[in-house]
Parts: C-alpha cells; structure tokens; sequence
C-alpha cells in the first residue's frame, strides 16, 4: 500500500520529464539511494560545522577523511579490514529485523563468539591448522548464536523485551570475558594487558594474497550475499518476512512464529560470532579487552543505513569502516580526539533515522500522532 | 581496631551504603524514563543522556567552581538531548526505540569528543551531609555519608506518585500515554505532552549523570557509566511505571551494584567482574520473572511501543 504511494508520489514530484514506467518500477528503489544518501552528506555538513566551532577547517576534515578511507591503496586495505566485522555484526541486527525485532547486542555475541572460538583453538592445539580453524568457525558460531537465540527465547516465551535484553547482554558478557581473561583463562605471560593464551600462529587465517586484508572479509560478503539469499529468495525468508510485517496473519497461515524467531536470531548471533572468531583468528591472536571494540555497536548503524537489506550493508559498512579508518588520521593530522568517529557515526545514525519521514512524501506534512 | 571487630558485617554494611550511593543514579534515571514512558514514548538514549550530564556538570562545576551549576547544566544538557528525541520522533513513521539507540551512540561519543580535556583537572565535587555523626565505627560513617542529591531522588518519588494520580498535568501525560485519540479528542497535541515529557525524563536523567562525575565514582573518564542508562530503562518496565516502586528497585540495583566493590573490600577479588555485573543479571532475572508472552504487563502505558 504505502510502497505504490511512493512510487507515485516519487514519480511525480522528482522527475516529471522522464519516462514513467521506469519510474514506476524502480522509483522505490532509486528512494532507497537518494535518502540515505542525502542523509549522509547532511550528517557529514553538521559534523563540518561542528568541527568549524571546535576551530578547525571542515575542507581539511573532509580531505582527511577521504585520504584516510579511500585516498591510498594503504587506506583501503585499512578499511576493507575493519569493514570485514561491520558486516557480520550489522547482519545481526539486520536479520531481527526481518522478523520486527529490534537487537542490539551484536557487541555481546561478538565477544562469546570470539570466547568459543579461542576456547576451541585451545583445546585442540597440536591438531592440524585446517581442523583448529574450522571448530574455531564453528565454535564461534554457535557461541554467538545460542547468544543472540537467548534473547530471541525470551522474547518469543517469556515476553521479555528483546532490545533491552540484547543490550543488558553485552554487559553480561564483557564480564564474562573480564573475568575469563583475567582468572581461568589467564595466560600468566601477559603482564601489562591480561589476555588467553595466544591461538598460535599457525592457526591465524592469514591474508588475502597480494592484499594485508584478512580473509574474514571473504567470510563478511559470503554471509552477506547468503543472508540476501536467505531473507528474498526462499520460503524460509519469505515466511520471517510475513512474520515480521503481520504476526497474527502469521499465526493464521499456519506459521511457527517460534521456530522462525529462534532461527532467526541463532543465525543473526553466529553471524557476530563469526565477527569475534575473526577478530581473533586474524587480528589479535588471543581473547582480551580489546575486543571490546564497538564494532557490535557501530553494525547498528550499518544495518540501519542500509534499512536492513543484506546486500546493502556491504557498501554501508564498506564506507563506516573507511569512516573509522581515517580516525588515526584525523587524530595526526588535525588534532582531533579519537570519539570524533563516534561523534559523526551518532549523527549520521540521527539524519538517518529523522529522513525516514522523508520515504514516500516529500515533505513533513502529515504528522504521526 | 572496629575494623577487626567487624569482620564479615563490613559487607552488607558497604552492600547498604553502596545502595544509597550507588542507587541515586538509578533513581534519577528511572523517574525521568518513568514520566517519558507514561506520556507513551520509550526514551533508550537515557544512557547517552546520563554520560553527557556527567561530562557536561564536571566541566561547568570545573569551570564555575560551583557544583550546583554542574548539575544545573546537566538537567539542561538532558532536557536538550530529550527534546531531540522528542522532536525526531514527532516526524511520520519513526521509531522512537531506534532513535534511542541513535542518541545513545551520540550522547556517549559527544562526551567522550567534549570530555577529553577534562579527564585531568579535578572539579568541585558535591557535598555530603554526615548523618554517621554519632557513630565511631568509619564503616558505618562512610555509608551514611549520603549527597542532597539522594535525598532529593527520594522526595520526588512520591511527588511524581501524586502529581500522576491527582494532578491536571499528571492526568495528561497519563493520557497521551494511554490512549493518544482521547488526548486528541480532549484537544491536546500528544506530541506537544510527550515533549514535554521526554524533556523532564531527560532533565532528570542528567541531573542522575552529573551525581557520578561530581559524587560517585566522582570524576570524569569515559568507563563512567557502563550502562546504568539502560538497566535503568529496564528498570522501570520492572517497578510497573510506577514511581514509588522505581525507588525501592533503585535501592535494590544500587545494592546489588555495590555487591562486588564490597566483596572485595574484605579480600573476595576471585569472581569481581562477575560481581560487577550483579545489576544486569538481575534486571535480566526480573524481567525473565515478571514479564510474560500472553498478557501485556499491568501499568503498562496501552501507547508504549515497548509492550507490543
């Protein structure tokens, strides 16, 4: 009902001139760029502004953070490596949001994930590197999963709200890791900063040939291209759709709600593991606080950026990584403090939540409420 | 010396002092969020609103030396956080849960961006008023030491229980929030109550932040708050939006909040992080408990997009 609106109002009021059947059958489509996209260049001329009444020149902060994202073969490299995390975890809130749920506790399953993960390399040291990766993957998987399907559970049988519950979760599970890393867990080598004990580094995944990109990046667009497939092209995506557009005409149709969030939520949670047994496999090496790196958190805003589509959230979390790449830059070179990436990804996340309004009416004219 | 004799009661004694100290937070918290959910809107950007008050009332206290501007400053920086929630969320078919975790994400990084030159400098901190005067044991003398601002959390409680039920502007906000056509029909902008209201939540929710930068832990760095802003939220979903109940459950999370600190004070440092995180286990618990699939929860605002 409202997509056929838009399409007209779209058609009528954007482009008059241009041939309306095309209009008609892309005009949403063509939507779903343009008002993103102009609420990106609006955040970006309000942290311009912003940046102007901290005293320094926005023309340099938008140059910096070109050249820090996108300016070198160095800087891509940098923020393909970080945009490798953003897909997976934005995927776990992008796929809840199919079934009308709202998670935010990518950042928890992320860190269980990267727990099970280097647990499973642990326990299995000695075996060959090709087997420890695989139970890392799926160790992974399964522990970010049960994560995120915990606060499925709770929502589908106890009523529990799942937003808050995914958040309180990621708390529960920094503790976890905090005491882990520093108790049972603790490699008593690590002086300064209390870590697990290293994986080992035959057991790292390595990088892309010709590239310092990990292979984690491969895994990212694996699971975006075969979540995209999941939520349009099967019965299976098809059903967590209705269910998420109308639940009662779910439950008339035969559905198992249950079932469907449940599955939903332990793919969407494996997805963030998958993110933590990257971080450790390729990065770090080992389990410790820096885990904690807000990449849970900043997958929010990617899948809302890219309304939630799976495909789309490759480019989104392509350019919030490049975002976060040029904050060393921005540190060196302008004096900024390193929250700046923070500061422009919460008003980014701001203008893209406001220009909702904007879908299928060009202009606020009618109110809500 | 009373050291000794006190032995393993020091923990439930700095279990009490940490619910009194710790809790004020939890209480401006909850109160604020419980006059924005009963006008039918959920505010989730409480927790980017309390960093930001904690940061914004130590730079004012810093700057102007008195405390009590610090605080003033951070109920105005929450009432202009609230109104931006308020004023995004009045645009067509958004969703005020998101924007809340749009305004956590920029109240956090705001504070951290502004906040970075105040990790340093040590501000005006607020008073306490010694209510342990009569008492030699320090233990018991540090817990009564409790801060104005507590005491003040504590009187708006029944204030804000009697406003809701007896009062023209309590009677509104109850409205907006429980059937948004009868406030319409009344000839009343639901938009311009919910407003309103989001704004005194977020006024509140300041005032909460500023009693950690300027009390307790009584500084400024940026592990400040670790989501007291959203178990605070939770919080009031639990107390039935009612605000006497949102105190006695502040006392309760204030205790549970300070289990850990307590424990290790007598030596128990094995599980601290576990301890620490005794307030999101148990907001987790009591939700588990107390809510339920197959009946919408009782005192739930009928408008709240959180109750289905």
């Amino acid at each position: 009902m409202t997509t056929e609106t838009a399409e007209s109002v779209e058609a009528a009021g954007v482009a008059p001139a241009a041939d309306p059947g095309f209009l008609q059958r892309y005009g949403a489509s063509i939507e779903y760029i343009l008002i993103p996209g102009a609420a990106l260049i609006g955040a970006l001329a309000v942290f311009g502004g912003f940046i102007a009444l901290y005293g320094k020149n926005p023309l340099d902060l938008y140059f910096y953070m070109y050249y820090g994202a996108f300016g070198t073969w160095f800087s891509w490299q940098n923020t393909l490596t970080r945009a490798a995390p953003l897909i997976l975890t934005a995927l776990c809130t992008a796929l809840p949001a199919q079934l009308g749920m709202v998670i935010i506790g990518g950042e928890g399953a992320l860190l269980i994930g990267a727990l099970s993960a280097t647990s499973a390399a642990l326990a299995l040291q000695g075996a060959a590197p090709i087997v420890v990766q695989t139970a890392m993957v799926i160790a992974g998987m399964i522990g970010g999963g049960l994560w995120i399907a915990l606060s499925g559970g709770l929502r589908q049988y106890r009523g529990v709200n799942e937003t808050i519950s995914s958040l309180l979760l990621v708390y529960i599970a920094l503790a976890i890791l905090n005491h882990l890393v520093e108790g049972p867990m603790r490699d008593p080598a690590s002086l300064n900063k209390p870590s697990t004990r290293e994986i080992g580094a035959a057991n790292m995944i390595g990088s892309i040939p010709g590239t310092d990109v990990h292979w984690g990046l491969v895994f990212g667009l694996v699971a975006a291209v075969a979540a995209y497939i999941l939520v349009y092209h099967t019965t299976f995506g098809f059903a967590a759709r209705v269910a998420g557009g109308n639940i009662r005409a779910a439950k008339i149709v035969g559905l198992s709600v249950g079932k469907l969030i449940m599955t939903v939520c332990f793919l969407a949670g494996s997805c963030a593991g998958l993110a933590g047994m990257i971080e450790v496999a390729a990065v770090q090496g080992r389990t410790n606080a820096n885990l904690a790196a807000g990449y849970g958190f900043t997958g929010i805003l990617v899948a809302f950026l890219a309304r939630q589509n799976p495909l789309a959230i490759i480019p989104v979390a392509i350019l919030l990584g490049g975002i976060s790449a040029s904050g060393g830059l921005l540190q060196r070179r302008l004096g900024l403090p390193d929250a700046s990436v923070l500061v422009l990804q919460g008003i980014i996340f701001v203008f893209v939540l406001a220009s909702d309004a904007l879908y299928g009416r060009i202009g606020f004219l009618k109110g809500k409420s | 010396m009373a050291d000794a004799s006190l032995g393993l009661w020091t923990v439930p004694l700095a279990v009490f002092g940490g619910a009194i100290r710790v809790s004020t937070p939890f209480l401006f918290v909850s109160l604020g969020e419980c006059i924005t959910e009963r006008s039918g809107r959920i505010n989730l950007g409480l927790e980017g609103t309390l960093v930001m008050g904690a940061m914004s009332a130590y730079g004012i206290s810093y700057l102007s030396g008195s405390p009590w501007l610090g605080v003033l400053a951070a109920g105005i920086t929450g009432a202009l956080f609230g109104a931006l929630h308020a004023g995004i969320c009045s645009l067509p078919r958004v969703n005020d849960i998101a924007v809340g975790i749009a305004l956590m994400l920029l109240g956090t990084g705001l504070a951290f961006f502004l906040g970075k030159p105040l990790i340093e400098p040590t501000a005006a901190r607020l008073p306490a008023i010694d209510f342990g005067w009569w008492s030699d044991i320090p233990q018991l003398r540090a817990a009564l030491r409790i801060n104005v601002l507590f005491l003040i959390g504590v009187a708006i409680a029944p204030l804000l229980y009697w406003a809701f039920r007896t009062t023209r502007w309590g009677l509104l906000i109850r409205t907006a929030g429980e059937s948004a056509d009868a406030a319409r029909a009344m000839g009343h902008s639901v938009l311009l109550i919910r407003l309103r209201a989001t704004m005194v939540g977020g006024f509140l929710a300041g005032i909460g932040g500023s009693f950690l930068s300027l009390f307790y832990p009584g500084s400024w760095n940026e592990g400040l708050s670790s989501g007291q802003g959203i178990t605070a939220v939770a919080l009031v979903i639990f107390a039935r939006w009612d605000p006497m109940l949102c105190l006695w459950a502040s006392l309760a999370f204030g205790g549970a909040a300070a289990l850990g600190p307590a424990l290790q004070s007598v030596g128990i440092t094995s599980g601290y992080h576990l301890f620490n995180a005794a307030p999101y286990i148990l907001t987790l618990a009591i939700m588990i408990i107390t809510c339920s699939p197959k009946r919408t929860l009782t005192g739930a605002p009928a408008e709240l997009s959180i109750t289905r």
